[in-house]
């Protein structure tokens, strides 16, 4: 609760500092104290309590916020990304200097929706985390109004965002309709064999709306589209704060609703399977890389949800966290180097990365090994992340899931490395341009984490346990 | 109140609100007028709404009603940045027909 409102202030606080033509310090201020939330989140996450003992009851709230240590540690995940993106706007967004506290503050009332995803106690607040979520995602994805294609991306998602919020909605009603309450303890605490069957109808309505914020096969179509479209940044933020949180959140309620349906488990484990197919087979043959990384990331969400397999187990939320914050922090290395070398192009096509490896070397590091962890390349913490996942498959006795998902892990390797020889061996047609100091540094920075989470993933494991 | 949800019974209140919700979702799938997919997600939402107080009665319980406030309040929210969006896609193409909105393809 405590980090919900400090986050949520600083966003206040940023647009308030419009008001006092304080526009220069927003972006520091903002950075400084977000590092502030996440120390007290990593410290509460680790050891219970906070550091100078004060602390809200949550009883006092109904219960609205529960920090157990799943959320507080992808809280902690979130505040983290956001820090990185919230870096980069200030570059991003130097031709919209006038409305810079606008897109910071958003992207903090994005973070406080995704924290509330990840930390709630009872369905209103997760229907008001996710509906803050997305509506904060439509604003940014259309917030290019004179540009056709962004008007085209913010449009689609609307259209689709509000399309899944209504079924998810519906779901939430049959849910309320079948037990007739709001709280999640109480709804975890009821015997649901004996309950009416709008439960389960309800349960699958709310999965089938989680599915469409995740971007998994079947429901994927909106994603490339919108990818392409947005802003870089936007598209960054997609692939990586929101698409983990809307993770995150799928799992905690597919948890705590716990539907007993013939099925569900092989549904789930099907829409894994086919997401990792479809995503990896057409990012092969996509030009533009913000739409070969929607494919790619379509892909990762069908990994994520092999964990799904061990519903109740802590360390499927842990190997759930892991692999969440290796694919979040490679996907943020990655489009600190896509919005370095593209930020003024208007096309992301990968004939832009040519010679990337001569002109600029810093950056086609970063880029390599931000693409080698999302393959699964050992060293990377992508490697450990995908090796945790499916030694628990392997456990609980199904190896086909995990034959289809090292095939599938194969097969990316193919257009991740069209990316590197394009870097590597092609020839530069144009001539070099200065980049930011801020996105070498978010680049060097994320890189670097992803690179010693891999070292210690049992630091980032007991963040969760 | 109970009185009259004893008489017409729950199950009815269910089948509405589902009818209502399925005229929802075929309006935003088959019309090509973005206004007109707007009312229909908004008759989707208000479907769920009828549902949430018909149960909130049914349960005697006020946090459904305290529910449809929010869920009012978010749809009024979506709505806004909805429009602002459409209002950005007339000044680009002249026209709210969602088939215009076709240059992203790949």
């Amino acid at each position: 609760m405590d980090i919900l409102i400090a986050v949520a202030i600083l966003g206040i606080l940023s647009l308030i500092a419009e008001i006092f033509n304080l526009r220069k310090a927003i972006v520091p201020v903002t950075v400084i104290g977000l590092i502030a939330v996440l120390g007290h989140a990593v410290y509460k996450a680790m050891y219970g309590t906070t550091l100078l003992n004060w602390e809200l009851d949550e009883s006092q709230y109904f219960n609205m916020v529960q920090s157990t240590k799943y959320g507080l540690a992808f809280s902690s995940l979130f505040i983290l990304l956001t820090i990185f993106l919230v870096t980069l706007s200030a570059d991003f967004h130097k031709n919209h200097q006038p409305k810079i506290s606008d897109f910071v503050a958003i992207k903090l009332f994005l973070l406080t929706g995704a924290i509330a995803m990840v930390t709630f106690g009872n369905m209103a607040m997760f229907f008001l985390g996710i509906e803050i979520l997305s509506i904060s995602l439509y604003v940014l994805a259309a917030s290019e109004p004179k540009n056709v294609k962004s008007n085209e991306a913010g449009m689609k998602y609307f259209l689709m965002g509000a399309f899944a919020s209504g079924i998810l909605l519906f779901g939430i009603a049959l849910i309320y309709g079948a037990t007739g309450t709001f709280d999640i303890p109480t709804i975890m605490s009821l015997n649901n064999a004996n309950l009416p069957s709008w439960y389960t109808i309800g349960s699958v309505l709310i999965a089938i709306g989680l599915l469409f914020k995740i971007a998994a096969v079947p429901f994927h179509f909106w994603a490339p589209d919108v990818y392409e479209g947005s802003p870089a940044l936007t598209t960054a933020t997609m692939s990586t704060l929101a698409k983990v949180a809307a993770m995150a959140s799928f799992f905690k309620l597919i948890t705590s609703l716990n539907p007993h349906l013939p099925g569900f488990l092989t549904t789930i484990n099907i829409v894994a399977v086919l997401s990792m197919i479809v995503g990896n087979l057409i990012a092969l043959r996509q030009i533009n890389v913000k739409r070969m990384l929607a494919f790619s990331g379509i892909a990762h969400a069908g990994y994520m949800m092999l964990a799904f397999q061990f519903l109740d187990y802590t360390n499927a939320q842990a190997n759930l966290f892991y692999y969440a914050a290796a694919y979040a922090l490679a996907g943020i290395a990655a489009f600190a180097v896509v919005l370095s070398v593209c930020g003024n192009k208007g096309n992301e096509e990968i004939y832009n990365f040519n010679g990337l490896g001569k002109t600029n070397p810093l950056l086609a590091g970063i880029l390599t090994c931000a693409l080698l962890s999302m393959a699964g390349i050992p060293i990377f913490s992508g490697f450990f992340a995908k090796f945790f996942l499916f030694d628990q498959v392997l456990d609980k006795g199904r190896l086909i899931l995990v034959i289809f998902a090292v095939i599938s892990s194969i097969i990316s390797v193919g257009y991740y490395f069209k990316l590197i020889l394009a870097m590597y061996t092609k020839e530069s047609t144009e001539e070099v341009q200065p980049v930011p100091v801020a996105y070498t540094t978010v680049a060097v920075a994320s890189i670097a984490l992803n690179i010693i989470i891999g070292l210690v993933p049992s630091f980032v494991m007991s963040l969760v346990r | 109140m109970e009185n009259i949800l004893q008489q017409v019974g729950i199950d009815n209140y269910i089948y509405l609100s589902t009818l209502l919700f399925c005229v929802g979702i075929f309006g935003v799938l088959y019309r090509r007028n973005a206004i007109v997919m707007f009312m229909s997600i908004e008759i989707m939402l208000n479907a769920v709404n009828l549902l949430l107080v018909a149960f909130s009665t049914y349960h005697q319980d006020a946090a459904g009603q305290v529910f449809v406030f929010f869920s009012m309040a978010v749809a009024a929210a979506e709505v806004a940045v909805g429009l602002a969006i459409l209002v950005a896609v007339y000044r680009n193409h002249n026209g709210i027909d969602i088939d215009n909105l076709k240059k992203l393809k790949g």
